[in-house]
């Protein structure tokens, strides 16, 4: 269903062209459980944001569920990124001035979901990431692994079909990191197909298939 | 995306920068209100002159010597050579005309008025007793002039209210005599105070017969003729009639002006209501300004708030979608600008008006609905720019902590 083909990544620093990623063939099934691994600056998260619209790839094709996204206008582009797509970041990036049940509201409010549905769906949500207690907090006044799960909670109340998480557990401790992998594994046992990029070998090494990364190339593609 | 879900985001994002916000509701909130103060400023000098004339009387037309320009209604721009003066023949002769109901002739001088050991420096007015029902005088004490011919130079006076207490003090004025000038007149009638109306003040004034007005001040001419028509609907033909007669008496020369008082209304009307429009103009375009400093805030914002902005993105905003947050963010900030202006402006007129009583000073209503459609177009326009550059962010550098 994620089909990427030849993806060149070229950023100018200065008027100097550093290559990130060169030449990525990827197939990544439906209900697949993917980690990705590799040395700092290997272009893991510059691969994963293409893989999510945030960014363009400089060359190549990139299929999602057999449509061509990257020919796709910024309107059709935000509804790809809105119902088929969940991120996950490692610094959260939830929005300082909204509860945690309004920061997971948000992909819904943006799609234009009746605010009594959004309430029951975000509620649901919290509840079984065990945040009910939370839910009015702010952001500042939750731990780094409730936060996280707020943030996950977000990314999966349109119950996109492709979940990413860029280092989800890099700034937890080990105890919270677990709770954040376990819900995370608990997604894709219902369907989801994930992909989770990683310094964290133990991480890694639980998905059913591990990519490695080095300069920019996708060096290993193991199974099983 | 939902109006209300917007509305409600933007607001957050607005409580959340609260010094910024009431930087730009208090930009905007100053230009209101010196729309609304200043338009209710000019309306109230509007207001002012219509009500003086109103105190004139309804059907009056005013005879001038002097032809002007067509359509015209000062008393400047002659046409041809130097015209006749009016007489008190001429004032007679307009009774006549079927179309005019009274007359009353008008000479003015000012002259030395003594009783007793008191004196004061006076505005004489030379008229009939038509005077009296043309202007809506009413009487204190006493009676107005005599009716009669008004050829009589009978040495009788009516005096206004102020000229009674700086001459008479406590006394009774009725009956008394007093000099004008080098001549003896008996005082019939005190006028009851009226206060200012077409340029003098009615209270400071003392009335005497036309004809010993310019017997007086040794003239045979009149300064005007105040004309009342039958009726309403009468001053045209009214005003047709008067310049027919004079005509006529005046060796077929069309050489007096006859106005209505309409027309001189409109004409004050007019040109108040172009500096109201001017005033208030020159507000708005203070108002709009003020825009700059919209824009500067609005990007300031754009900039603070980026990684809000990749956020949303991320999440599956659309670029039409933030920037619709942003203006609906404008446009709530000028709504309480426009709000806090008008409240503050309203106050601004009430106070002018408790200040001032003469001057009705209500903002018109186009005014008010100008300043607060200006603050909310000012808030778009100027938004326009920062809204695109925030919903052209992109959204992985927005989000990246470096
Ligand atoms: N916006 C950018 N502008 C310039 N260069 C960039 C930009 N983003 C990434 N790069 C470069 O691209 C390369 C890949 O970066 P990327 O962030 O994908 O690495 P990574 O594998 O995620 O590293 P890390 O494990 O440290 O997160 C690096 O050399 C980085 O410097
Ligand atoms: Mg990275």
């Amino acid at each position: 269903m994620i089909s990427l083909l030849g993806i060149e990544r070229v950023f100018l620093v200065g008027d100097q062209p550093v290559r990130a990623l060169r030449g990525i063939d990827l197939e990544i099934g439906a209900g697949e459980y993917v980690s990705l691994m590799g040395p700092s600056g290997s272009g893991k998260s510059t691969l994963l944001n293409i893989v999510g619209l945030l960014d363009r790839a400089s060359a190549g094709s990139y299929r999602l569920d057999g449509l061509d996204v990257t020919a796709l206008s910024d309107e059709q582009q935000a509804r790809v990124r809105r119902e088929k797509i969940g991120f996950v970041f490692q610094f959260f990036h939830l929005i300082a001035r909204l509860s945690a049940q309004h920061n997971v509201e948000l992909p819904m409010l943006l799609a234009g979901i009746p605010a009594a549905e959004r309430t029951r769906r975000s509620d649901d949500l919290l509840r079984r990431y065990g945040l009910a207690e939370r839910a009015h907090h702010k952001p500042e006044q939750l731990s780094g692994g409730q936060r996280q799960r707020v943030a996950i909670a977000r990314a999966t109340v349109m119950r996109p079909p492709v979940l990413l998480a860029d280092e989800p557990t890099g700034n937890l401790d080990r105890a919270s990191g677990q709770e954040v992998v376990r819900i995370l594994e608990d997604l894709h046992g219902a369907g989801t197909t994930l992909i989770v990029v990683t310094h964290d070998p133990d991480l890694g090494a639980r998905a059913p298939r591990r990519l490695r990364m080095v300069d920019g190339r996708i060096e290993q593609d193991l199974r099983g | 995306m939902r109006w209300h879900d917007a509305t409600r985001f933007a607001w957050g994002g607005l409580r959340g920068f609260r010094s910024r916000a009431l930087l730009m509701v208090l930009s905007m909130a100053i230009g209101v209100g010196a729309v609304v103060v200043l338009t209710a400023l000019g309306e109230g000098a509007r207001g002012y002159v219509v009500n003086q004339f109103s105190a004139l009387g309804t059907n009056l037309l005013i005879v001038f010597p002097g032809r002007t320009e067509t359509g015209g209604t000062g008393t400047g721009m002659l046409v041809g050579q130097t015209p006749r003066d009016l007489t008190l023949e001429d004032a007679l002769a307009l009774t006549r005309a079927p179309g005019i109901a009274a007359v009353a002739p008008l000479t003015i001088g000012t002259a030395l008025m003594t009783y007793g050991g008191r004196s004061r420096e006076t505005i004489v007015l030379g008229t009939s007793w038509h005077w009296k029902d043309i202007r809506g005088v009413e009487m204190q004490s006493g009676s107005f002039l005599p009716a009669g011919d008004a050829r009589a130079a009978t040495p009788v006076c009516v005096i206004g209210r102020t000229v009674r207490d700086e001459l008479f003090g406590s006394e009774v004025a009725v009956g008394r005599q007093v000099r004008i000038g080098d001549r003896r007149y008996r005082v019939i009638g005190v006028m009851t105070p009226h206060g200012e109306s077409l340029g003098f003040n009615m209270d400071e004034v003392v009335i005497v017969p036309v004809a010993a007005a310019q017997a007086l001040f040794d003239i045979s001419t009149l300064l005007r003729i105040l004309v009342e028509a039958r009726s309403r609907s009468d001053i045209p033909r009214a005003k047709a009639q008067a310049e027919a007669i004079l005509q006529e008496r005046h060796d077929g020369e069309r050489d007096v002006t006859v106005v209505t008082q309409d027309a001189v209304l409109e004409t004050f009307d007019r040109i108040l209501r172009a500096l109201t429009l001017a005033v208030g103009g020159i507000a708005g375009i203070s108002l709009a300004v003020s825009g700059i400093l919209v824009m500067n805030v609005m990007l300031i914002a754009v900039s603070q708030r980026r990684q809000e902005i990749g956020l949303l993105k991320a999440v599956g905003a659309t670029r039409a979608q933030i920037r619709v947050l942003f203006l609906i963010e404008a446009l709530l900030l000028a709504m309480l600008g426009a709000a806090a202006g008008l409240a503050l402006g309203l106050a601004g007129s009430a106070l002018i008006r408790r200040l001032y009583p003469a001057l009705p000073a209500y903002a018109p209503s186009w005014a008010i609905a100008a300043a607060l459609l200006t603050a909310a177009l000012t808030a778009i326009v100027f938004t326009l720019l920062p809204a695109r550059r925030a919903a052209r962010l992109d959204p992985v550098l927005a989000l990246s902590r470096r």
